[in-house]
């Protein structure tokens, strides 16, 4: 984490205290927030496995604008392992799809961050970074749980829903944004 | 609605017209195997007749128990009947997707459909 993980005089001999910073506060009150998300996601039922509105992304998104790349990867990194310590798929292979698809998705936000903003807005890196992650999702799958051309039967579809709820999630985080920022999110 | 769209940049639209274009072009592309165009009758492994499904058409194919009649429809094929004794492939109905294989065994005659290109029937690993 941001660990700024110092040792203060400790009330007892022998126990190390952590400070908590201000930011660390922050990533763990938008962690939460995430991880909530994730938890309705998971409960909307889907048609199609993999299909998923991925809500938490809207915390990505608003994480990316308001405090940098750094905070959006912790938070993100965070959701990842908690979420799946929630549902109980923690290091089962859907753990593993969610952050390959995490991971690619936050190169990609990394990079598109940089687009002029004053063309280019959290719509764009909704959809740019949802497609990130469903690419990232059929490639794994691809060459570790189903090792057969078969998997990318299903591209169009997938690509369909990140399209249709990378678009949703953008214009939520972009409506979020266009709101005057909390003075301090820890107190949320 | 007015709100929210006003929350799109240009860009925004560029970026949603160019990805719904590459999901629409991307259909074609992974899809292709999809379409049922041919039906290819086998007597003994060899090729008896390999057909386009685009005319109705009934094809006789005689084997070692007696005749086994094929019928082809537009975008699908059957075994329309067989002298064999369980009647496997006569029950198995119409075939319309590319790889599906009806085979009538006794009478060594198979009907199978293909596609523009060559998919598989199974997976194996």
């Amino acid at each position: 984490m941001t660990r700024s993980a110092t040792e203060r005089e400790a009330d007892a001999p022998g126990v190390i205290r952590l400070a908590v910073t201000e930011e660390d506060r922050r990533v763990a009150w938008l962690a939460t927030a995430a991880v909530g998300l994730s938890l309705v996601d998971a409960a909307i039922p889907s048609p199609l496995p993999g299909v998923k509105p991925g809500l938490a992304n809207i915390v990505t998104l608003v994480v990316l604008a308001r405090y940098g790349w750094g905070t959006a990867v912790w938070v993100s990194a965070l959701r990842v392992l908690a979420g799946s310590l929630l549902l109980g798929y923690f290091l089962a292979p859907g753990f593993f799809l969610s952050l390959t698809g995490t991971t690619l998705s936050l190169l990609t936000l990394g990079l598109t961050r940089h687009l002029p903003a004053r063309w280019f807005g959290p719509v764009s890196l909704s959809i740019l970074a949802a497609f990130a992650h469903i690419g990232g999702q059929l490639l794994l799958a691809r060459a570790w749980l189903i090792p057969h051309d078969g998997v990318f039967l299903l591209t169009p579809v997938f690509a369909g829903a990140a399209l249709v709820f990378g678009t949703i999630n953008g214009l939520i985080a972009a409506k979020l944004l266009a709101e005057p920022p909390p003075s301090d999110s820890a107190d949320a | 609605m007015k709100p929210w769209l006003a929350l799109i940049r240009p860009g925004d639209w560029l970026v949603m017209l160019g990805s719904a274009a590459l999901v629409g072009a991307s259909i074609p592309v992974f899809w292709q195997g999809g379409m049922a165009d041919r039906a290819i009758i086998r007597q003994e492994g060899r090729v008896f007749a390999e057909v386009d499904l685009k005319a109705r058409k009934e094809f006789a194919v005689s084997g070692p128990l007696g005749t086994t009649l094929v019928a082809v429809e537009p975008g699908r094929a059957r075994v329309v009947s067989d002298p064999g004794p369980r009647q496997y492939c006569v029950r198995q109905g119409w075939l319309m997707r590319p790889g599906e294989i009806a085979i009538c065994a006794p009478n060594r005659v198979s009907v199978q459909i293909a596609g523009r290109t060559r998919i598989y029937d199974s997976i194996s690993y």
